[in-house]
């Protein structure tokens, strides 16, 4: 039986979710934009997981437009909203999925300010609003880092914006479904988000629109999504990720308490069997599921490796297309030596990790991390 | 950190190195027909597109391992590759040297950074698609190299460096094989890699151009010009740096002459190629240093051996004086054409010009 460790990767589909899916693949094929009975109950199932989405974040329904997954949401918002002159303010530590669309943009134009985290991860409210200009168009800051779970100060920031009134944007991927999200309270313009990281399938996602901004159509087609994503919707995924947020919603205090106690256990167990751990964030203002911890002096690549061949799923680094490891660029934002960065590795829980699990994972590591160094001692 | 392993028993846990060409893919193969438990590792030894360790080849890896039913990793040596044996082998052209970096990287790499990952992973043993032979002694318990079996494949050459405790550790399966064979098997296994073009000797050469290379990773290197002298120090043409050539080389000299000039020497130091006529590329006698005893230590007295002195030589017939401090005198028994510099020089065994008794690497000839 394997231990998966990686639910910041993405996450088992959870039962309710493939079931939910499968009766809509295998009964309900119907296009949600046909006028008769079976595309008016396809378009039911596709507004009841809007509602279910909306419910979850506190945001109206019609604010929601489903996307292929989180990056194509990102991807819509930035091509769209930022034009070459534009300014954006962002951080040093988003993902991929937005530092690479706005160092494209700002090759063409755009002028992009990123803010540094402190040796936590996080961000400061006040520096990024400080960064903030007369022309600025936009802020983007990620709600949680994928890599350390980093929790950043977005509903300060959102205030100070809109204050300024400039729009915000927040990639909350990571945080949906871990981490309490009420943009009732936190008026935020735009978020992101991917039904993968929370039980939910891949391949769908959505891009939170708020007030009336000119968002222009990412794909022309068939005018769905309120204009924005032309294209027949993918039903049986948008279901999924319905559910996903119904699990959500019902589970997430829960999941705090359990999340939190599992990742603990986790930690005190590395703590007692190894030396030279560094925990990378700060606990206090972090996704509660997250361990990013650095092992001194040895590779985190091989650890992963062997991880695996001991059953246990965890990941370093990003992954390349090769499956080499590169030292993370967030570790190294928040100041870590690239030999640091690479002796780290992500240890994420989620649902279905027990604490026999983590004891099985403390322990496998007591005995490897001193194997590891000892073959990588020069 | 565990004795390594000689059993080639079932089931033991072993590594395979896999360049994504079609001699791992087969000796991947041959061991998972044994019953072993193999991982396949394809080693990222450069970060930048190169023969050995593109991203194709390391995918080539990856499928072969799927349909073998293996695990497979990328272990990432990249840095540890340009200190190591890049740079030395830039260095090595400008002191008007000939590298190998195969030899350093058998032994630096694949029997040394992969062997430990291999003993992390619960592994004993480093496997790779060199067409050589092991045989252990059941008597003294000592590890004996061969020629692989295909003679025109065979890469024993590149592997004389190896210590006891790395050939133990060892394994070889497409030795006993020939090219032919290897890609007969690699067909019969529907391998996509069974009819890819062998490989270069050098991976981070990609195309040839040794002299790119230096020059990328010495820049003053680009800077440097000399002359071209005869044997009597008349200047008969430039050139752009010794480390544009390799002695014996007869190409490229770009002089013009009425007879075919070699050249002889390279005097970093001078900047100067001295050339002249093929006679004068004979040695009777060359020297050899950081010499490794296969058997873990110098004979007690000179040994008659068959000495090959570049990957593509006949070995000759020579007498073996082991010196002080790992070196070597060499004496031929016949004069043997352009002896490099910097090339390695391995001893085989005078009688089947088979087993590998040493070798060491060439500081001169000596005509």
């Amino acid at each position: 039986m394997r231990i998966y460790l990686d639910h910041n990767a993405t996450t088992p589909v959870r039962p309710s979710v493939a079931e939910a899916m499968s009766d809509v693949l295998r009964a309900e094929f119907g296009n949600p934009s046909s006028v008769y009975e079976e595309g008016a109950l396809a378009r039911a199932r596709v507004e009841a997981a809007r509602s279910e989405l909306a419910r979850l974040l506190a945001v109206e329904p019609r604010s929601i437009r489903w996307t292929g997954g989180a990056t194509e949401a990102n991807n819509t918002l930035l091509f769209g909203l930022l034009s070459p002159g534009d300014h954006i303010v962002t951080t040093e530590i988003e993902h991929p999925s937005v530092a690479a669309p706005l160092a494209l943009l700002e090759s063409r134009g755009v002028e992009v300010t990123r803010i540094a985290p402190d040796e936590t991860g996080c961000v400061a409210a006040e520096t990024v609003l400080g960064a903030v200009r007369s022309d600025t168009r936009l802020v983007s800051v990620i709600w949680a880092n994928n890599e350390t779970g980093s929790l950043q100060p977005v509903a300060d920031i959102v205030d100070g914006c809109r204050a300024r009134g400039v729009m915000t944007h927040s990639d909350a991927t990571q945080a949906v479904g871990k981490a309490v999200i009420d943009l009732a309270s936190v008026p935020l313009d735009f978020l992101s988000t991917s039904a993968h990281k929370l039980g939910g399938p891949k391949g769908v996602g959505a891009l939170i629109v708020r007030g009336d901004p000119k968002l222009p159509a990412y794909l022309h087609g068939g005018g769905q999504e309120y204009g924005l994503r032309g294209g027949t919707e993918n039903v049986a995924g948008i279901v999924g990720f319905g559910e996903a947020c119904v699990l959500a919603r019902e589970e997430l205090a829960d999941r705090l308490v359990r999340y939190g106690a599992l990742r603990d256990r986790l930690w005190a167990g590395l703590q007692k069997r190894i030396d030279g751990l560094r925990w990378n964030g700060d606990r206090d203002r972090q996704l509660l599921n997250t361990l990013n911890v650095e092992f001194e002096g040895l590779a985190g690549e091989v650890l992963v490796q062997a991880l695996d061949l001991e059953g246990i799923a965890v990941s370093a680094g990003a992954a390349c297309h090769s499956g080499s490891i590169e030292p993370s660029k967030i570790l190294l934002a928040m100041g870590r030596t690239p030999e640091q960065a690479r002796a780290s590795i992500r240890l994420s829980v989620g649902w279905g990790v027990d604490e026999d699990q983590v004891d099985r994972v403390a322990e496998v590591l007591g005995t490897l991390v001193p194997r590891v160094r000892a073959a990588e001692a020069p | 950190m565990s004795l390594p392993n000689e059993s080639d028993g079932p089931n033991e846990r072993i590594v395979v190195a896999m360049s994504g060409g079609v001699d791992s893919s087969v000796a991947a193969a041959m061991l998972v027909e044994q019953g072993a438990d193999a991982i396949g590792v394809t080693m990222r030894l450069s970060e930048s597109e190169s023969r050995c360790c593109s991203l194709e080849d390391a995918d080539d890896a990856r499928r072969v391992s799927e349909s073998l039913g293996i695990k497979f990793y990328v272990a990432n040596y990249a840095d540890a590759f340009s200190s190591e044996v890049i740079d030395a082998f830039a260095d090595d052209y400008l002191a008007g040297r000939t590298p190998i970096p195969c030899i350093a990287c058998n032994k630096s790499f694949k029997f040394d950074h992969l062997l430990e990952r291999a003993r992390v992973f619960g592994a004993s043993r480093v496997a790779t698609g060199h067409y050589a032979r092991l045989k252990h002694d059941p008597d003294t318990g000592q590890a004996r190299l061969f020629r692989g079996v295909d003679r025109e494949k065979d890469q024993s050459y590149f592997l004389f460096s190896l210590s006891q405790e790395q050939l133990r550790a060892a394994s070889f399966p497409v030795g006993d094989l020939s090219k032919h064979q290897v890609r007969e098997r690699a067909r019969a296994l529907g391998m996509g890699t069974a009819d890819k073009p062998d490989s270069q000797e050098i991976c981070f050469v990609p195309d040839g151009d040794y002299a790119k290379v230096v020059e990328r990773i010495r820049p003053h290197a680009a800077r440097l010009r000399g002359d071209i002298v005869d044997e009597s120090g008349k200047v008969l043409g430039e050139h752009r740096g010794v480390h544009r050539f390799t002695v014996g080389q007869r190409h490229g000299l770009g002089i013009s002459a009425d007879r075919r000039l070699y050249v002889l020497r390279l005097d970093p130091r001078e900047q100067k190629v001295v050339v002249g006529d093929v006679d004068s590329l004979d040695c009777g006698e060359a020297r050899v240093e950081r010499v490794n005893w296969i058997a873990g230590a110098p004979p007690s007295e000179a040994i008659r051996v068959r000495v090959q002195v570049r990957h593509r030589h006949q070995a000759a017939l020579a007498r073996i004086v082991p010196g002080p401090n790992d070196t070597a005198a060499i004496a031929f028994e016949e004069p043997v054409r352009a002896v490099a510099p910097g090339q390695a020089a391995v001893f085989y065994d005078a009688a089947d010009d088979n087993e590998v008794i040493g070798g060491g690497w060439l500081l001169e000839g000596i005509p």
